[in-house]
């Protein structure tokens, strides 16, 4: 479903190299994780694949249902099913989340060629899906994301991602800043959402989350290369030995 | 070194001075009347038209802005300014009563005076009030409106205008539109007068259709609050026009009563609405709202000043301006609190977004304070739109001209939905999507 | 914190009288002629035995005074000035010229030692740590009396010397920077000063060096009916730092005494300048009489790409302070900064704030301004923070915030946001606001009297400025500020 070719990549501002060669190749049904220390780039790889104008890519491609992604705008990558939970999730205010959820919901469908949701059913789908995450109505009509706990932040992204249906789900640090009991919800809410048909790729620092994620592929990264590839069992030698080999091997 | 008596004029003023010559024997007014028209023009020829020099009119020039000063309109008929008022039909649908006033005149015959007596509501001719005795009243001028040039232009040649008034305690079911038609090019001049009784309460809305090509607009509208009264209006001046804009609100508030307008601008080439709010009893509320959208070389301009004249008053004004090409933005506001208004609470906040690499925008957030024991704050940004935000929406899949609509719509809402008047709220948003599909 | 407490102490010791630098030197002094007009110019100018070019420069100056209308918009009112009046040149008899300490009058020593101002070099090294030395030029009337530590900031290269030497002994660094920054018609009291400056403080940073030591020029009126123009200029080569402190008193007076100095700062490349002031002229009796009138121009160019310059105020004297220190940030990237706090009580007029003109790119500016308002007086924050069309990415962030004590006062803030590009991005606050009742009760609860609860929540309310001057002046600004507050509560 994914591939990532030799991708490079560097902060357009300031030229500063992030990614120096990453190869990734990511199955329909597969979890892959990414772990790696602070500034590997893992999070400058999440703002690629959702197409950050403040990076440029120098060299590399990046392929998405036989498609180049590299070549569409943001908007159009979602569309075709690419969904960022953002680790920092951006405060809104004067956007109702309601209105906001709807409003993206009906620019998706209009993109794929689909009918408009009447306000019923989005209204249904909306409540059902939000009780599963605990998000209360009372939140739904608050501007986005404003005035939000970090918690209440993520399970707020966790429940556009269930709404939008994407086919590549990429979690960027969905873990920090949350407590043991909404990681577990959180969890809860992508776990569901694993199927056959959808990816998803985990960037964490730490191997909590994947305790309650269970990956099928662990990548390290560090300084722009993934340095090692392995099952779910490198996740806790990670949590056991720290990063230093990786660096030093990078 | 002193200054020169005799300013040299500019175009536009000689053709003003002509036009009072030609118009003021037309002109309706009492002897008092007379005597104010006169030293209004006196003041056009010894000061000009307000330009930058002076402090009010820093950034807005209109001594520059205006090449020449049409005629003032003729008379309209009753059937044509009907027209044009069905046509342009500002709010829709929206069950409302109507009060025309035409190229300067009201139009008794298409307002809705029947309905609105029912109410307790009365409305009679501006003009014909200004032959009364009393009728300079009409015209008064409050202190901190000192010697407004605009003003003083309106003084000089108002034609006329409506006196609507709210009888004590009566509750109007319907706004009430008031709506200033052109029906011919010239300018048009006119002052109303709006008397709220106590414990009255009243909604209206303010609009203009036609063009008055490039003859000046010059409207003032003078509110008396009563105490307990509750008053709410929207001023919606929208559509490309090519004469001046200058708009005034003159308002007092007595105790115990709200006041609440919302200055509503986009498209005008050259538009001020000026405000002068000051309380006169104590426990009042006073909120102004405004959106100004401007874009190719157009100027929008809110300035206003709000006397806290009276202990324990709230006043709360905020305004966002959204420029795009190569338009001006000014918002000048300042809160005033006189020495013995104690308990005084006032807050201000001027925010502009640009859209483009062209625009200008002049903030100037005022406070004026003689009291110690008072609250007030103001605050002003100016800035572009977010791109860490348009990035979240377009990531959730909305495509970026509409990402950038929701994300204007949602900077402008917060003036538009904080004057919680929801029967206009669809119609400002509509109007916002309009200005931003270029309508 | 001891400084509250110094604070809380000094307050309670001083005297009905509160201004403690009114005292008069008993000097013999010399003054030029009374009124403006080039004699006045020519012979102030013969005096300092100045070149040619200097006395046509002033003599330019004047007739374009001559010219000009004096401005009212300020929030300030007093009587017109009779420039006829005046006196243009007042000096001390002994003095002629800058000396080494030992030639200075022993009178003159002890009004600076009164003043609390060390100008004994040895003094000053005894059992001081080097870092905390200060090299002083002191100004006395209308000439500079003493310049000290010059041999070690020579040995660094630092040139810190009174303007009037400077004239003569390196005119190539005068006339390319005087009137650089503020051009000589930029305003009716610049163009003054223009004219009939008569000394202050010259100092040249060279290429890449950290000056050693803080410089610091005080600045003493005494003599009657004198106006005082001082003009201070201060050169930063790339690279080079300076931190340059300025204080001045005023014995006190019936009379309204004029103040009209000029400052012109210039940062090149990756230079940078901290301007610390502390006024305490002579603000005027209780009823209001007497006073000094500081009308001042100050002005940084941040030049050079990287160039940082920060002004900080502690405005407490003066019967009316009109001031805006600016900056003009004309370097990519250069960073401007205004901190200030200005207290007014009696029936002081403040009129103050700054000015930042972005035109460079990335350039990013700071105002915090904490005026407070006691008695009969009235203080005003006037600012102008602006982009031009090429300033793209520039940055502000003003937050001004007034607190009144008593209800005769008057506090304004009247800022001017101009932005000409879409990139930068501004930001404005501002507040009004009194001490709360709760406030001072909970103070009083737990222990302090109300003088002391007041002193401790303006030394809050004043902190964020406090903490940008100088250790030794910070102490000093919270001293400055209790005293000048003294009386304003019951």
């Amino acid at each position: 479903m994914l591939e990532i070719k030799n991708l490079h990549a560097r902060i357009a501002e300031d030229g500063t190299e992030i990614l120096r060669g990453v190869d990734l190749k990511v199955n329909a049904g597969e979890v892959h994780a990414i772990m790696g220390p602070n500034g590997s780039g893992k999070s400058t790889l999440s703002y690629i694949l959702a197409g950050k104008s403040d990076y440029e890519v120098t060299e590399g491609e990046i392929i998405f249902h036989g498609e180049n992604l590299l070549e569409l705008e943001p908007d159009e990558r979602a569309a075709a099913g690419v969904f960022l939970a953002f680790q920092y999730p951006i405060e809104i205010p004067g956007v109702a989340t309601m209105e906001f959820l709807k409003t993206a919901m009906n620019a998706q469908r209009k993109a794929k060629g689909q009918a408009q949701l009447s306000i019923p059913d989005f209204m249904k789908l909306v409540k059902e899906k939000s009780k599963d995450l605990n998000v209360s109505m009372d939140m739904l009509k608050r501007p986005l994301n404003v005035g939000f706990s970090g918690g209440e932040k993520k399970r707020a992204e966790i429940l556009q991602m269930s709404l939008l249906e994407p086919s590549l789900c990429v979690l960027d640090e969905t873990d920090s800043g949350l407590d043991i009991d909404a990681l577990r919800i959180v969890s809860e809410g992508v776990n569901k959402l694993r199927s056959p048909e959808r990816a998803m790729v985990v960037i964490t620092h730490y191997q909590r989350l994947l305790d309650h994620i269970i990956p099928d592929v662990v990548h390290v990264l560090s300084k722009g290369r993934i340095v090692k590839t392995g099952g779910k069992e490198l996740a806790l030698e990670l949590e056991k030995n720290g990063y230093a080999d990786y660096i030093e091997a990078a | 070194m002193t200054a020169p008596t005799q300013i040299s004029h500019t175009q536009a003023e000689s053709d003003l001075l002509a036009r009072f010559d030609t118009a003021k024997g037309d002109l309706s007014g009492s002897t008092a009347v007379s005597d104010l028209r006169v030293a209004a023009a006196e003041q056009i020829k010894t000061k000009g038209l307000p330009h930058r020099r002076v402090e009010e009119y820093k950034y807005t020039d209109l001594r520059a802005y205006m090449k020449s000063a049409a005629p003032l309109a003729p008379k309209a008929s009753a059937a044509e300014a009907k027209a044009l008022a069905d046509a342009e039909n500002a709010y829709g649908e929206l069950e409302r009563f109507r009060i025309v006033v035409a190229n300067g005149t009201y139009l008794a015959e298409v307002s809705d005076l029947e309905a609105l007596a029912a109410e307790g509501v009365t409305v009679t001719d501006f003009a014909a009030a200004l032959d009364q005795d009393t009728a300079a009243d009409l015209l008064a001028t409050p202190p901190s409106a000192g010697t407004d040039g605009v003003l003083a232009l309106n003084t000089a040649f108002v034609q006329g205008g409506v006196v609507i008034t709210v009888k004590e305690g009566a509750d109007v079911s319907r706004p009430v539109e008031l709506v200033h038609v052109s029906t011919a090019e010239g300018a048009i001049v006119t002052r109303n007068r709006i008397n709220v009784a106590k414990g009255a309460k009243l909604k209206m809305l303010e609009s203009f259709a036609g063009t008055t090509g490039t003859g000046e607009t010059n409207v003032v509208f003078d509110y008396k609050i009563a105490d307990n009264a509750e008053f709410a209006t929207t001023r919606l001046v929208v559509g490309a026009t090519e004469g001046a804009r200058l708009l005034t609100t003159l308002a007092t508030i007595g105790a115990d009563a709200i006041f609440k307008i919302l200055g509503f601008m986009a498209g005008p080439a050259f538009a001020r609405n000026q405000q002068f709010v000051a309380f006169e009893g104590e426990n009042s509320e006073a909120k102004l709202y405004g959106v100004s959208m401007a874009r190719d070389r157009c100027l929008a301009d809110q300035t206003l000043i709000i006397d806290h004249a009276v202990p324990h008053c709230n006043s709360r004004e905020y305004f966002k301006t959204v420029l795009d090409d190569e338009a001006r933005g000014v918002y000048q506001g300042r809160i005033n609190v006189a020495q013995h208004a104690q308990k005084s609470d006032g807050e201000m906040m001027t925010q502009a977004l640009l859209l483009s690499e062209g625009p200008e925008m002049a903030n100037k957030p005022e406070l004026e304070i003689f009291a110690d024991d008072v609250l007030c704050a103001h605050g002003a940004t100016s800035g572009q739109i977010d791109e860490d935000l348009l990035f979240y929406l377009r990531a959730r899949g909305i495509p970026e001209a509409e990402a950038r609509t929701l994300l204007v719509l949602a900077f402008l809402s917060e003036a538009i939905e904080e004057f919680e008047e929801e029967y206009v709220t669809d119609f400002l948003e509509q109007r916002v999507r309009d200005w931003l599909a270029g309508k | 914190m001891p400084a509250v407490q110094e604070t809380i102490d000094q307050v309670k010791a001083i005297d009905v009288d509160q201004y403690k630098y009114g005292f008069v030197t008993d000097i013999e002094s010399e003054r030029g002629a009374k009124g403006l007009s080039e004699e006045t110019v020519r012979f102030l100018s013969a005096k300092k035995g100045e070149p040619e070019w200097m006395t046509e420069w002033r003599l330019d100056a004047l007739r374009r005074f001559n010219t000009m209308e004096e401005p009212d918009w300020a929030r300030v009112s007093y009587p017109k000035i009779d420039f006829d009046e005046l006196y243009y040149w007042a000096s001390p008899k002994s003095v002629e010229g800058p000396k080494s300490l030992d030639e200075v009058d022993p009178e003159l020593l002890a009004t600076y030692e009164k003043l609390g101002i060390p100008l004994r070099e040895q003094e000053i090294l005894a059992g001081v740590e080097p870092k905390n030395r200060i090299a002083v030029d002191a100004v006395f009337d209308s000439v500079s009396v003493v310049t000290t530590f010059k041999k070690e900031l020579a040995a660094a290269g630092v040139i810190f010397c009174s303007i009037s030497e400077a004239i003569k002994e390196h005119p190539e660094l005068v006339k390319k920077y005087l009137g650089s920054v503020v051009p000589v018609t930029d305003n009716y009291y610049a163009t003054l000063n223009s004219a009939v400056f008569s000394d202050g403080s010259f100092v040249y940073i060279p290429e890449g060096v950290r000056c050693p030591m803080e410089l610091s020029t005080y600045f003493r009126i005494n003599e009657q009916n004198t106006g005082q123009f001082e003009r201070t200029l201060i050169i930063a080569e790339k690279g080079s730092y300076v931190s340059y402190l300025e204080g001045c008193t005023a014995p006190q007076r019936d009379e309204n005494q004029l103040h009209a100095a000029v400052v012109e700062l210039v940062a090149l490349d990756d230079a940078e300048i901290k301007y610390s002031t502390v006024q305490n002229w002579f603000p005027g009796d209780s009823e209001g009489k007497g006073g000094i009138y500081n009308f001042v121009t100050k002005r940084g160019d941040c030049r050079g790409k990287n160039s940082k310059i920060s002004w900080t105020q502690v405005e407490t004297g003066s019967a009316i302070t009109w001031k805006y220190p600016s900056c003009i940030l004309r370097g990519d990237n250069s960073v401007g900064e205004f901190y200030s706090i200005a207290v007014s009580n009696g029936y002081q007029q403040i009129d103050s704030g700054t000015k930042m003109i972005h035109l460079g790119k990335n350039t990013s500016s700071r105002i915090i301004s904490k005026g407070i308002s006691a008695g009969k007086s009235s203080n005003t924050y006037r600012g102008l923070v602006s982009a031009h069309r090429k300033a793209s990415n520039a940055r502000n962030f003003t937050q001004c915030d007034s607190l009144l004590i008593g209800q005769d006062c008057g506090a304004h803030t009247v800022p001017y946001i101009e932005s000409k590009n879409a990139s930068a991005v501004f930001e404005h606050e501002a507040t009004t606001s009194k001490i709360s009742d709760d406030q001072m009760f909970y103070c009083l609860q737990r222990g302090l009297d109300e003088e002391g609860a007041v002193a401790l929540i303006v030394n809050g309310f004043v902190k964020d400025v406090i903490q940008q001057l100088p250790m030794e002046f910070a102490v000093e600004a919270q001293k400055l500020i209790s005293i000048s507050l003294e009386g304003s509560v019951g």
